[in-house]
């Protein structure tokens, strides 16, 4: 049974986590993500979990260490600049292997930029962000629905695999209205979990334990590096998520994630109405990014367009991924601006009916 | 024969990094003396800071976690919020505590966290090797100050206990120091009273420990009289130990 209701992006972003069973709660004002904290504030409570406006990006990311520390499950959110100021914490959680989630409502940048939707922060998201060499699973919503329904695959695969997790939104999809069919989440309580292996709190007389990052003993740190790396590599083939639509006869297949597949979506169809055969591939998670799929769609189409809110971001793993076998095309605009079908539509068509042989919005 | 002391359980029997004449080997056993002395050590969970005392969580026979500079309390905060039965300490220096963690020592106090702060404060930055720290006192010498702390440049030692005090959420600030018998004696009492406040879930308290560094002051390493004395002719000046703040105590 359905049980459609209409939520906003944000809200339903904080719902899901509470479905999925999300305990803690850290946060810091900052816009177009405020109605997270906002929600979390007295719906938390409400199931006997802990909200706190932190004092700062900087310690609200801490607090989500010292929490997950305890098998909480636990979630921070916020938009580009906070989650720059989040990566030191990042990368130490990263580093100590603690399951989270993260969600970044992308606006405009660099610096203070705007609060628009924006698609600037994919490099930071999937390369690292922090220092040293890490990984973060990465899953990109493109529906409210898809905010309501990602943070219980975050919470699964960032518990099987002990790895951080973070949602990329970004201002429109955080500040859009949709239906959501809340049945789809079946709720978590955490009750019901048993405690992780590596959990601190009351010990009850077992053996002491212990969460951190370093190790100075000669070639521990290594080791302990290149056993993160093995779950990475299980993550990278067992865990790409991704969507087809209309792909199997197309000319040209656009590549795009979040707000731009939703545009993409609309250009798509514009292009089959004008008897063009285009079709969408749209990456769920961008790391793991479903390279492999890609890759074989490139034996068959011939043209790639990716459509990005940032200035050629993606399109580096939509070239790694297909490897020269295909024409990967780019329409890029900055982040902090919309991007319309129409636009979209005239590049396949330039593509397609005029044979641009590299068409790029960005050079 | 009678056993009149021992190693106490709380304390790992592993051999400690710290330098001849450091305060850290002292304070650590206090802090688990008194783990010991409230039975909390199975539900203590100790939070290691960035700097001499990074490798706590090796020492502690409690269960531990390291952290990022000067984080301790909002890590701590995650911890008590999540497991509010468990006993939360963070340990942490000068450098860690009054510098880089500035915001979230004051705003974990202000938020009233029901958790407990060891703060060693020895004026100096002793891992990175001996840089001027936000308590390095008018004067001293440090790698960053070589003709010692000048007012005009380096501005003003930071007194923490004082600060903390005036904030609504502490129930507890005192500072003491280990240079002496009867210090060490008061440190024991106040970290011992330090957690018996998380343990009444009052709210946060603070112990700031007043410790020698020999290796980073120059003073004489065979000869750690050098040190205790610096503590005693010129830190105690700056930062008076006594009782910045107990609620506890019925007036």
């Amino acid at each position: 049974m359905s049980e459609k209701i209409l939520m906003k992006g944000n809200e339903a972003l904080a719902e899901g986590a509470v479905r999925a069973g999300c305990r803690f709660f850290a946060g810091y004002p900052i816009t177009p993500q405020n109605e997270v904290p906002e929600y979390m504030s007295w719906r938390l409570p409400q199931v006997g979990g802990s909200f706190v406006q932190a004092e700062s990006e900087v310690a609200a990311i801490n607090m989500i260490f010292g929490a997950s520390a305890t098998g909480t499950r636990t979630m921070t959110s916020s938009s580009s600049p906070g989650i720059s100021l989040k990566q030191e914490g990042i990368s130490y959680c990263a580093g100590a292997d603690l399951p989270f989630l993260i969600a970044n409502v992308m606006r405009g940048g660099p610096g203070l930029g705007n609060i628009s939707g924006a698609q600037g922060d994919y490099f930071q998201s999937t390369r690292g962000g922090g220092h040293g060499d890490y990984r973060l699973y990465v899953m990109a919503p493109y529906s409210v629905q898809e905010l309501f329904e990602f943070p219980l695959t975050c919470y699964n695969v960032a518990y099987k695999y002990r790895i951080p997790s973070l949602i990329l939104a970004d201002g429109i999809l955080g500040q859009m209205m949709e239906g959501v069919d809340i049945s789809k989440v079946k709720e978590v309580d955490p009750k019901n979990i048993s405690e992780p292996s590596w959990s601190l709190g009351v010990n009850n007389g077992r053996e002491r334990r212990m969460v951190g990052s370093y190790d100075l003993r000669d070639g521990m740190l290594e080791k302990m590096v290149m056993e993160r790396v093995k779950r990475y590599k299980e993550i990278e083939e067992k865990e790409a998520l991704f969507e087809e639509r209309l792909i199997e006869d197309a000319e040209i297949i656009l590549v795009a994630y979040g707000t731009s597949a939703r545009v993409s979506m609309a250009a798509v169809k514009m292009a089959r109405e004008k008897g063009i055969k285009a079709g969408l591939f749209r990456p769920i998670t961008l790391w793991p990014y479903p390279q492999k799929r890609l890759n074989e769609l490139a034996n068959k189409t011939k043209n790639f367009l990716v459509v990005e809110m940032s200035l050629g971001q993606m399109v580096e793993d939509v070239r790694l991924s297909i490897n020269g076998k295909s024409q990967v095309h780019l329409y890029a605009k900055p982040g902090g601006s919309p991007i319309f079908a129409e636009e979209v539509y005239k590049a396949i068509e330039d593509i397609v009916k005029k044979g641009v042989k590299e068409y790029a919005t960005v050079k | 024969m009678q056993l009149l002391n021992k190693r106490p359980e709380s304390l790992l029997d592993v051999q400690m990094h710290y330098c001849p004449g450091c305060g850290h080997g002292i304070i650590h056993r206090l802090v688990a003396e008194a783990m010991d002395d409230l039975n909390i050590r199975t539900k203590t969970v100790g939070v290691a800071p960035v700097g001499c005392a990074v490798f706590a969580d090796h020492y502690f026979n409690c269960d531990m976690i390291q952290g990022p500079h000067g984080r301790g309390p909002a890590i701590a905060t995650g911890i008590k919020r999540s497991k509010p039965e468990a006993i939360v300490f963070s340990y942490q220096g000068d450098g860690d505590l009054a510098s880089i963690g500035m915001a979230e020592i004051v705003h974990s106090a202000a938020r009233g966290e029901k958790i407990t702060i060891i703060f060693v404060n020895n004026a100096i930055y002793g891992m990175t090797g001996g840089q001027m720290a936000p308590t390095t006192l008018i004067g001293q010498k440090a790698t960053t100050c070589v003709d010692g702390r000048k007012p005009e440049v380096n501005g003003y030692p930071i007194r923490m206990c004082e600060l903390l005090s005036t904030l609504d959420g502490v129930v507890y600030a005192e500072r003491t120091t280990v240079h002496n018998v009867a210090g060490v004696m008061k440190t024991k009492n106040a970290i011992k009273k330090a957690f018996q406040n998380q343990i009444d879930n009052l709210g946060f308290s603070i112990v700031e420990v007043l410790s020698m560094c020999p290796t980073n002051w120059g003073t004489r390493l065979d000869n750690p009289s050098e040190a205790t004395k610096y503590v005693n002719d010129s830190m105690v000046k700056i930062f008076p130990p006594g009782v910045y703040k107990d609620i506890t105590v019925k007036k």
